[in-house]
């Protein structure tokens, strides 16, 4: 049994013929082919794999593409506008917030999504809004100067929020 | 860095070179991870790709008795399906430790006969897609005939009990002692004598990228090569030769983008034969992306070891011997490293302290379990902590201060290099200051009054210290199973571009910055202008790795070196060019320029005159290229002084970390800001180990702790935020100084936590509790220590007192 999808990922539609049980996460990587969206369990604890559905935060390996059929889907691939990379990214790059970058891309779209919520968080807020995504390099203390960081700058000027339908 | 301070002079009078090293310059690899464009091993895809998935084994302990692959090998998309029998002709899975008496067991790159742990591979099933492949492995029917199980070390050692292997009537692996001084005598005469047990218990390394495998092979080139998320991409590719029986010229390995390894990924598995077996097999390019459940079943562990540790001491604090006995948990086979890992922890039993008298007596043990091997710290780790919680443990029953007690058994200075009990050089250091230093940063006399008050209010507030020093640098390589050298080579290119290949394969630290920075400085040029390579073995000159916190003090003395040999090159062409002595030229902002400053040519003109060669001195290589193989002199040995404050709630048993203060040497730093990134890191990870961290398999020997639901790494919301700072000793070992720090953080902070613990909870009688320090864990032993008499609330007795009662000789 297989079913069409339409899922509109970083502005562009990709329709493919999925099997029910073909996780989101897969669906970007085998289907259409990015990178940025990592599988590090599976099961919806390491957050590797997070990125934005209609805005919004999700483990893509606990979405199945099926679910996804229709919206729109932004992975860290689409973040940056050219060669402007997004204020996020840039926090992560001038704070060190990262070291083997596996859990970057999960970490980043997370952050998008905190900062959606609450521009301008403490530092217990973000290490609260970040607990669902694991870094094993960093300890998290410059993924949390990232935020901060990004914070002050998307402060400063209005953001374009990435994937809102 | 030393080295830096005689080129400065050389270029005295002119304005200063722009100096690279020490700057907090951002890395030059974070464009393409922030953007999700780079390349893991799982993230290729090549024409015709398979995908493969293996079978594991559910039974701890069972003879195989039939394997049935026809339900599997049906299935729609489905190629092949492949068991023992078809891999008989691969090399075993590779154990590179040689001592006298190691038991070394037959490690097939799939289950042959018998199992030996859960999650040991069985079957491979091929398929056009992974799903595929995953549903085709549980298709494979699989016959077990269970065996009884040993996973409790005492019990492997004991009468009586199952064998994993029995062709050894034994789970004894190995025994090793090491005895120095009259350790005896020491023990006579001491006034005290202090012991206690203590766990080091099983730890999941769980780099976040799980392993990956990517084989392609090309019959008419007869080259196969091979993508593997690895930290030694030159060993790996001898290995997968003698496990393919290829010559080791026609295999090439790339180690691409690689998520984190911490010693998990210094090793060489079964899935690394298999995988590059099956698209030679099969003629087509074949994938494996581990699960993280097969992570946790299924790659090393770290740790696992129990120890009895004593300390003879006289009244005065003075250590006088040190004794210890130590089980030490190999699983059911060795891995690469698996062996050598006690190894390190009897060498480095002596911590920063001058030990007259010593012995360790280790046992290696196999169990029905997956082998342990490095895992951050690799051997230290369990050193560290034996020798700073017995530290701690004598402190209080001598009623000394922790931190007095330290310095008082604290090598001087003036004694550096100094030779440990243990037969190691120290290479050099200065306890004193760093300890001086982290005390006045955590303001440890306030704190101390803090925790004083608070017990008189009924608040367990604690203050642990650890001081360590780490064996960094590995190594030489009469003292590495594999050689300890590492190989750098600096070309520059015909428009002044320059390229490094480093034998090093860095994973996350971040050398493709930092050893450019290092280049830059010699060559008077920018860091941009420096592209690292590493990581293929078809680039790249043979190397070793990144393990060991070796990457910069080996790697990056190797890269220096060449780039000196170069530089001498280039003063040779220079000298030639502007009619002047070789020893007159000197190099900087771009320009090459003779005695006196009035005659220069530029950086980018004598790389041409190199390479066009029309103009070149007699016997002159033209060309620019140098390659150094560094083969150090001896290990370097980091050091520092970690501080941490905690508070202890008496009724649930949480613990709540309220300041942590690191001050670490690792010599002279080329960026501050990566060198504090590995700190953090390393001190989160060992206090994941202190606090939540646990690997448990039950009595049948089934993993329990198989998911990260289940297993306790740290989260962002768990953890402070650390307070860093340092002291600088060069290392003499190396032309820069240089001495790491990967592991520094890892190897202090386990001690230092459960330290401030105990002490927290000393009023009540508590002597030691066992990690992780979970909630329950804590409030169990608070709930005893209360049941048993001593005072339960409000100590009012300072603490030495309070625990005069437990004192034994």
């Amino acid at each position: 049994m297989t079913k069409n999808v339409t899922i509109t990922v970083n502005g562009v539609d990709r329709r493919a013929l999925v099997e029910p049980r073909l996780l989101l996460v897969h669906f970007l990587r085998e289907v259409a082919g990015l990178t940025g969206a990592h599988v590090g369990c599976e099961t919806s604890l390491c957050g590797a794999c997070t990125v934005l559905l209609d805005g919004c935060a999700v483990k893509s390996c606990t979405v199945l593409a099926v679910q996804a059929d229709g919206f729109k889907v932004t992975t860290v691939e689409g973040l940056a506008q050219g060669d402007k990379l997004h204020p996020i990214q840039e926090g992560f790059w001038e704070e060190h917030g990262l070291q083997c970058g596996f859990c970057t891309p999960g970490m980043i779209m997370c952050s998008h999504d905190l900062l959606e919520h609450h521009p301008s968080p403490s530092d217990s807020e973000i290490r609260e809004g970040l607990n669902g995504n694991l870094c094993r390099c960093t300890g998290y203390q410059n993924i949390v100067a990232a935020v901060k960081n990004a914070s002050r700058k998307m402060s400063k000027g209005v953001v374009a929020r990435a994937g809102a339908r | 860095m030393a080295s830096k301070a005689t080129n400065k002079t050389k270029t005295k009078g002119k304005a200063a070179t722009p100096h690279w090293v020490g700057k907090k310059l951002k890395r030059k690899e974070d464009p393409r991870l922030i953007q999700g464009i780079s390349h893991y091993t799982d993230d290729f895809k090549l024409a015709g790709m398979l995908c493969c998935a293996f079978t594991r084994s559910p039974h701890a302990h069972a003879e195989i008795t039939a394997i049935r692959t026809d339900a599997a090998r049906v299935l729609p998309g489905v190629v092949a399906v492949f068991t023992s029998e078809d891999t008989a002709t691969l090399g075993p899975v590779p154990c590179a430790m040689q001592m006298p008496n190691l038991r070394v067991p037959r490690h097939p790159v799939l289950a042959t006969g018998r199992v030996r742990y859960v999650g040991e591979p069985v079957a491979v099933a091929v398929a056009q897609d992974f799903y595929t492949a995953r549903d085709a492995a549980e298709l494979v029917e699989v016959d077990y005939q269970p065996l009884p199980t040993v996973t409790d070390m005492e019990k492997a050692v004991s009468e009586g009990t199952p064998y994993v292997h029995d062709e050894f009537k034994s789970n004894i692996a190995f025994t090793h002692t090491l005895k120095n001084g009259d350790i005896d005598a020491a023990f006579k005469k001491a006034d005290r004598v202090v012991e206690q047990r203590m766990v080091s218990q099983r730890l999941a390394p769980l780099a976040m990228e799980p392993r990956a495998v990517l084989a392609e092979y090309l019959p008419g080139e007869n080259r196969l090569t091979v993508w593997s998320s690895t930290q030694i991409p030159h060993l790996l590719k001898t290995q997968i030769s003698v496990i393919v029986g290829l010559p080791e010229t026609a295999v090439r390995v790339i180690a691409p983008e690689v998520g984190g390894g911490f010693g998990s990924k210094l090793n060489v598995y079964g899935e690394e034969g298999v995988v590059p077996f099956l698209a030679m097999k099969l003629g087509r390019p074949v994938k494996w992306a581990e699960t993280r459940r097969e992570n946790f079943l299924a790659t090393i562990h770290g740790r696992d070891t129990l120890n009895d540790v004593e300390l003879a001491l006289r009244k005065d604090g003075t250590i006088l011997g040190m004794r210890a006995r130590i089980l030490a948990d190999m699983g059911a086979y060795h891995q690469l490293l698996t062996p050598l890992i006690p190894q390190l922890t009897a060498l480095m039993h002596a911590g920063c302290y001058k030990i007259p008298a010593i012995q360790i007596d280790i046992t290696g043990v196999f169990t029905n379990k997956m082998s342990t091997d490095a895992y951050r710290g690799a051997g230290r780790p369990e050193a560290t902590y034996n020798v700073e919680r017995i530290m701690d443990i004598a402190a209080r029953e001598l009623g000394m201060d922790a931190a007095e007690f330290r310095r008082k058994n604290f090598p001087q200075p003036k004694e550096f290099p100094y030779t440990t009990i243990t037969g190691l050089t120290y290479d050099s250091a200065k306890y004193q200051d760093s300890l001086a230093k982290a005390l006045k940063l955590a303001g440890y006399d306030a704190l101390r009054r803090r925790q004083k008050s608070g017990w008189k209010s009924g608040k367990y507030y604690g203050i642990g210290v650890a001081t360590y020093v780490e064996i960094c640098a590995i190594g030489p390589s009469a003292a590495t199973p594999a050689g300890g050298w590492e190989s750098g080579t600096v070309r520059i290119e015909p428009t002044a571009k320059v390229t490094l290949l480093t034998g090093a394969s860095p994973h996350g630290q971040g050398e493709e910055t930092t050893f450019a920075q290092l280049i830059a400085d010699e060559l008077g040029i920018d860091p941009d202008d420096v592209n690292v390579v590493h990581g293929d073995t078809m680039a790249v000159p043979y190397g070793i790795g990144t393990f060991g916190s070796r990457a910069t003090a080996v790697g990056g003395t190797a890269a220096y070196l060449a780039t000196q040999k170069l530089k001498a090159k280039m003063a040779t062409l220079a000298a030639h060019l502007l009619d002047a002595k070789p020893a007159d030229i000197s190099i900087g902002r771009g320009r090459l320029s003779a005695k006196g400053g009035k005659k220069s040519i530029s950086f980018g003109e004598l790389v041409m005159a190199a390479y066009t060669a029309h103009k070149i001195p007699p016997g002159f290589e033209p060309g620019l290229e140098a390659t150094h193989f560094f083969e150090p002199s001896n290990f370097t040995f980091p050091f520092g002084c970690h501080i941490c404050a905690v508070e202890v709630d008496a009724e649930t048993g949480e613990v709540k970390i309220d300041k942590y203060v690191a001050v670490d040497d690792c010599g002279n730093v080329i960026n501050p800001m990566l060198v504090d990134g590995q700190i953090h890191g390393g001190i989160a990870q060992g206090m994941g180990q202190a606090m939540w961290e646990e690997v448990i398999y039950n009595e049948d020997g089934q993993l329990i702790t198989g998911t990260l639901m289940d297993y306790a790494l740290p989260k962002a919301h768990l953890l402070p935020e650390f307070i860093l700072d340092r002291t600088v000793t060069p290392s003499p070992v190396n032309p820069m100084g240089v001495k790491g720090v990967g592991e520094a953080g890892t190897i202090a902070s386990t001690p230092c936590v459960v330290n401030a613990v105990c002490d927290a909870l000393s009023p009540l009688g508590i002597r030691h509790i066992e990690m992780p320090l979970k909630p329950e864990r804590v409030w169990n032993a608070i709930r005893s220590a209360q049941s048993s008499g001593a005072p339960a609330e409000a100590p009012k007795k300072p603490a030495a007192k309070a625990v005069s009662g437990r004192r034994h000789l």
